[in-house]
């Protein structure tokens, strides 16, 4: 087009200073409040109570504070939480440690959060709930400790736990805004705890219907997928045909055409 | 192809395409001369123009380097050892140099087009894609001196025969793909039935219920509540059965158990559970995907592939999606030790539905 | 020379000089009077050599296509010379240890071990498995291209038949290959085929049993798909691309309107040397792409799939986005459309969809005909449309792309609900609802941002672009400078064709017709929002028009300036104000005057000095 170039001297702002100066500003804002609760949530580990070896009376003053007005002071249950008879220790460990307990609101299923208890404070609950009514323990050392049959566990938990948490750990849908979470990040005894309490929707998978040894491949399997990358190169989530058809048609059709518009340009 | 002379023959009177609908426009806009070539800067400055050819063989031959260390990479980075990130590195560099040299040589070919090579634009007439009349005449008249010396036209019989007769000749060689389905055979009557074969698994009465893929055989009280267990009929093992997969596609089934008084089993299958432990069919009877993602609290069996959702404390009715039947189920009971039998094969044919099925 | 008495019409012509070395060097001459004595190749050199073609970047869309063709080709030749098509029962006792020791077939293994075992299999393997991706979805944006410029119109509607089975064919291709590691994945895809199969009436269960040669899975299937996806079908794909691309030369290839474009011409540049250096080129930037896409990132990892069993099943099934549209289809029926009458199931749960998407891909396939029957039109097109002006081909396409990307989506529910934290639920009710009322509404609104767009074309040419200029005028008023748009910007806003609706009447019987009828509504539909085309006359008009405006204002301009000089004292001062950089003022017409100050010493304001 044939316009007529204005002059600019210079101390005329160019008009795409306020805009930089408006991303500048986003960007420093939004570096700030990341930084900000990365710190948060890194202080969200020291706790007021001084961390030392709680017994399971520390534990039930904890659980009486905490998680009574839902469950009830004896465990007993209310209309806002089931009853935690026979959950055991491990429920108690899994529930809490992962940040899943306590609730932060009503929805299709508890989110994972950071954990509001130290390890110790954990433990110490599940050792109240423990002794109030026995259920599932803490797995032996060997069962968690990733030395299985990496082929044997691929094998069962393709079979068993494929279909919703899908076959890399990538997690999947259920019903009703429900999901079966990734594994990616899970530690080798939340796998087991997972496995033996069946947390919410999931069903249980008890010594019977997977006995130790085959819990022990299917922790191995899952420890080994999260140690070793793909040959292949990045994943894109695992998710499959839709990451990789949504990545060809943003990036690589996308790029083939931002090159054919530079070819059919003129030179300058 | 090539028309000489001429190049208006779609304005010649002989050849007038009806316009159709479309509105005549007796004065329409014109323009018939090119702009005037914008000079690039390779054409202004002779430095510039060396700058340009000199980036286009730089990338040439920054390609060779590429190509050369694509090899390197493929000697330097051995896979034998198995780990896996051996593997990722042999292919990580043998691919960046393929793709550095590709893209180098694909670079520089466009530089060396647009910055170098003459941009001048060129016109060149169109012919219409319609034959001349005389070359037009021309093909009728051969067409019309092979009719005549032959008699196509006018020998009907020889036509008509001859057509029948080549369509005919296909027919045997497409027969032949029959032999792409199974037929029946003394040792193997029902191979070519395929409703027999859908209608009957490997279930019968007594069979007992075994985990899949080990075998073990399953007491019905070692069955949690909330549990879901992969079930396959025993005796479904690789070297135990020819056509493993086959048997195996119609026979899985999912275990579930519940309290008994959250079970509402449909009229007339009261008795095909027991103790609130209920067997059903894996198969969807959508399209076929095994249907495994069993929700404990809710009771509810998703199928992964559709979304077909499935309500296992109402005899696997359809509650959401594509499906239209519910779940065939199992009938199963204990036998004296105290393991889970099937009282009988399926009462339906399993899976999806088919055109003979009723 | 003396020539010799022997005619000699079949050797080649001498050289003009003797001493002259022709072109290219002796032996590249003595070569090429080889082949042409024995092939005739000058004609072809002569025919194609200097072809013309007209350039614009859409127009290399089909390229991506052919290009990336290639690359499959190369990378598949590779991969089957290590590809065991069979489903005989093996142990897998190669590298990647969740696999050892697992029964599967030899196809799975033989893709395992070339992936662990030998360097540079996993490369190609991925090469070849994202080039396919980007093959169909090359063909996706062509076919787009040519649909929305109307390049598929006489004489080239054969040529869009012919691309469209392109299409299908390269999704078969797509299907059939994915298929053969009897993965997990692709294998549940299969047992979603044979239910679909099983599903048709009549046909569907025997069907089922000759494609799998019995119950599925069987023992057949991977052999033959590999026989049909190394064999058959590449074997069809590239004759019919040989054949688009030759009725491509024939036709020439369409163009924009611009600066002297026309109905009977090609603008644009020679096969010799640009065209072939671009297209070279952009074949080693599309090969080289997908290489380093290859390279980087994984794609269809089976070493987590594992062999194909009928009791496992990966949360997050989906088959490779081409197949998507269809898997979505099957997704989005509703429950319990399924009776039996008759002693006989009939599955319309299956059958609605496979119709839906049956008469989608018929309607597209035939599309040319369908727009070319309505219109009447029988000449030769080879200017090719924007979109915005024809207003319901475009809005119909649009409508058509949605509805499209609604099945596609579709096919990704449960993972939409996940990663928006949405039910499964809602997104499927969503997007049916989106399915149905999407498209009618989508039709609406691009129809009417067309016909806005052609507006908008016209008021710039008529009336020439807003400038940003605002001038007040003698008498008061204050107007917007509009700045005409020069000649050859003109023509590409100005060219286009319109239709109007069929007037139907009666015919010599005092009847009208079905099918003219029928035609005459759909005419109507096409055609009766419409703008008129602008005529030369009309747009020299206006053009004059414009001109004389602008120099009525620039010569009231003037005599304003002139005057203000005057007043000033110094009316020999230019009309256009110069700035020498010492100015600290930026000049504004028209009523800048010559600053003389010195920056050094300003002027000083003196009545603010004197205190007043």
């Amino acid at each position: 087009m044939a316009r007529d170039k204005k002059r600019r001297n210079s101390g005329r702002r160019s008009p795409l200073a306020a805009a930089v100066l408006i991303g500048v500003g986003l960007l420093l804002t939004g570096g700030v409040y990341a930084g900000a609760s990365a710190a948060m949530a890194a202080t969200n580990d020291t706790s007021t109570q001084h961390s030392s070896n709680l017994t399971a009376e520390d534990g039930k003053k904890l659980f009486q504070a905490n998680c009574s007005t839902c469950h009830g002071l004896d465990l007993q249950g209310t209309e806002n939480g089931p009853s935690l008879y026979g959950v055991g220790e491990l429920a108690v460990e899994f529930q809490v440690s992962t940040g899943r307990m306590p609730l932060a609101a009503q929805g299709p299923q508890a989110q994972i959060k950071p954990a509001q208890f130290t390890e110790d404070q954990v433990r110490a609950m599940a050792a109240y709930v423990q002794s109030m009514a026995p259920g599932p323990t803490y797995p032996s050392a060997e069962t968690v400790d990733g030395k299985g049959d990496v082929a044997n566990g691929a094998e069962l938990f393709r079979i068993n736990c494929a279909m919703c948490h899908n076959v890399a750990g990538a997690g999947g849908a259920l019903t009703e805004g429900k999901y079966a979470p990734a594994l990616n990040q899970t530690s080798a005894l939340h796998m087991y705890a997972a496995m033996v309490t069946g947390p919410q929707n999931m069903p249980v998978f008890s010594n019977t219907n997977l006995n130790l040894s085959e819990k022990r491949d299917i922790i191995s399997y899952l420890l080994y997928l999260q140690q070793n990358k793909s040959p292949g190169g990045y994943g894109l989530g695992d998710l499959g045909p839709v990451s990789e058809g949504l990545f060809i048609w943003i990036f690589g059709i996308g790029t083939l055409i931002a090159v054919t518009v530079w070819i059919t340009a003129k030179s300058n | 192809m090539a028309h000489e002379d001429d190049p208006l023959e779609h304005e010649r009177a002989s050849w007038q395409p009806s316009p159709g609908l479309a509105v005549a426009v007796t004065d329409p806009v014109q323009h018939d001369s090119l702009p005037p070539h914008r000079e690039r800067m390779t054409d202004k400055d002779p430095a510039a123009m060396k700058r340009a050819v000199r980036t286009v063989y730089t990338l040439f031959y920054l390609s060779v380097a590429a190509s050369i260390w694509a090899v390197a990479a493929y000697i330097l980075f051995p896979i034998e050892s198995g780990s896996l990130t051996d593997i990722r590195h042999n292919e990580l560099f043998v691919g960046l140099g393929i793709a550095a040299a590709l893209l180098a040589i694909g670079v520089g070919a466009i530089h060396w087009s647009k910055a170098v090579m003459s941009d001048k634009e060129f016109i060149e007439p169109r012919h219409a894609t319609r034959g001349r009349d005389t070359t037009r005449d021309a093909a009728i008249q051969a067409f019309a001196e092979a009719n005549e010396e032959s008699g196509f036209g006018r020998r009907a019989m020889i036509r008509n025969s001859m057509i029948a007769a080549v369509v005919a000749s296909i027919v045997p060689g497409i027969t032949l793909f029959r032999g792409l389905a199974p037929e029946g055979s003394p040792a193997d009557p029902h191979a070519g039935d395929p409703v027999y074969l859908l209608s009957h698994t490997m279930w019968k009465k007594g069979t007992r219920l075994v985990h899949d893929p080990t075998g073990a055989p399953i007491k019905a009280a070692d069955i949690e509540i909330g549990s879901a267990v992969h079930v396959i009929p025993e005796g479904l093992m690789p070297d135990e059965v020819s056509n493993y997969l086959d048997e195996k596609a119609k026979a899985i089934v999912l275990l579930v158990r519940m309290p008994v008084d959250q079970l509402h089993p449909p009229k007339g299958k009261e008795s095909w559970g027991y103790d609130g432990i209920v067997a059903f069919s894996k198969v969807c009877t959508h399209v076929g995907c095994p249907v495994a993602l069993y929700e404990q609290q809710t009771h509810h069996l998703l199928c992964p592939c559709h979304q077909s959702q499935f309500d296992v404390s109402h005899g696997a009715e359809v509650l959401f999606g594509p499906a239209a039947r519910p779940l065939p189920q199992l009938p199963i009971e204990v036998d004296a030790e105290g393991y889970l039998v099937a009282q009988s094969d399926f009462h339906e044919p399993v899976g999806p539905s088919f055109w003979e099925r009723h | 020379m003396s020539t010799t008495t022997a005619p000699s019409e079949t050797e080649a012509p001498a050289p003009a000089s003797e001493k002259e070395a022709p072109l290219g060097g002796r032996f590249l001459g003595w070569a090429s009077n080889y082949l042409d004595e024995r092939t005739s190749l000058s004609g072809f050199v002569k025919e194609l050599g200097r072809k013309i073609f007209p350039d614009h970047w859409s127009f290399m869309l089909g390229e991506i296509a052919l290009w990336s063709f290639v690359a499959v080709l190369l990378s598949g030749t590779f991969l089957t010379f290590f590809f065991q098509a069979s489903m005989v029962e093996t142990h897998y006792a190669g590298a990647y240890e969740p696999m050892r020791g697992v029964q599967m077939s030899a196809a799975l293994d033989s893709t395992l071990r070339l992936s662990f075992d030998i360097r540079g299999g996993l490369l190609v393997r991925q090469i070849h498995h994202w080039a396919a991706l980007v093959f169909v979805a090359g063909i996706g944006v062509h076919m787009l291209r040519v649909f929305f410029t109307g390049a598929f119109r006489k004489p080239r509607e054969l040529n869009w038949v012919i691309g469209f089975i392109l299409f299908v064919l390269a999704m078969a291709e797509g299907f059939t290959g994915y298929s053969l590691p009897d993965d997990l994945l692709s294998g549940n895809g299969l047992a979603i085929i044979n239910g679909m199969i099983k599903g048709i009436p009549v046909i569907g269960t025997w069907t089922s049993f000759l494609l799998f040669g019995g119950l599925f899975p069987g023992n057949q299937i991977v052999g033959r798909l590999y026989t049909l996806h190394i064999l058959l079908l590449p074997a069809i794909l590239v004759g019919l691309l040989v054949l688009h691309l030759m009725l491509m030369i024939i036709n020439k290839h369409t163009q924009f309107a611009g600066p002297a474009r026309k109905n009977s011409n090609v603008v644009g540049y020679p096969m010799l040397p640009v065209y072939a250096s671009k297209m070279g080129g952009f074949f080693f930037i599309t090969f080289g792409i997908i290489v380093l896409i290859a390279s980087l990132f994984t794609i269809n990892p089976i070493w987590n799939y594992g062999p194909y069993d009928p009791s496992p099943v990966s949360a997050g099934t989906q088959p490779d986005w081409y197949i998507g549209f269809a898997d979505g289809a099957l997704r989005l029926a509703p429950p319990h459309l399924e009776f039996v009458w008759l002693d006989h199931t009939w599955s319309f749960n299956i059958i609605i969809p496979l119709v839906v998407l049956v008469v989608f891909i018929v309607l597209v396939m035939f599309y040319p005909f369908i727009e070319a029957w309505i219109t009447g039109d029988k000449r030769e097109h080879h200017i090719a449309q924007r979109p915005r002006n024809s207003a319901t081909r475009t809005a119909i396409g649009a409508a058509g792309v949605w509805f499209y990307a609604v099945l596609w989506a579709s096919a990704s529910s449960d993972l939409i609900a996940t990663h928006f934290q949405l039910t499964m639920e809602g997104v499927i009710h969503t997007l049916q609802g989106a399915l149905i009322i999407g498209p009618i509404i989508i039709y609406f609104v691009a129809k009417r941002i067309c016909i806005a767009l052609q507006k908008k074309d016209r008021e710039i040419l008529l009336h020439g672009y807003e400038s940003g200029r605002i001038v007040r005028l003698p008498g008061g008023e204050f107007i917007e400078v509009h700045q005409p748009v020069d000649e050859f910007e003109r023509i590409k806003l100005a060219d286009y064709e319109t239709y109007e609706p069929l007037v139907v009447r009666p015919n010599a019987k005092g009847r009208i017709g079905f099918w003219r009828n029928f035609r005459g509504s759909l005419s109507r539909w096409f055609f009766e929002d419409r703008l008129v085309p602008i005529t030369h006359t009309e747009l020299e008009a206006a053009h004059a028009h414009q001109h004389h405006e602008l120099e009525q204002m620039a010569s009231i301009e003037g005599e304003e300036i002139q005057g203000a000089h005057e007043r000033a004292g110094h009316p020999e001062a230019p009309l256009t104000p110069i700035d020498d950089g010492k100015s600290g003022e930026v000049p504004v017409r028209p009523t800048s005057v010559l600053n003389t100050d010195d920056p050094a010493h300003p002027h000083k304001n003196r009545e603010k000095e004197a205190g007043q």
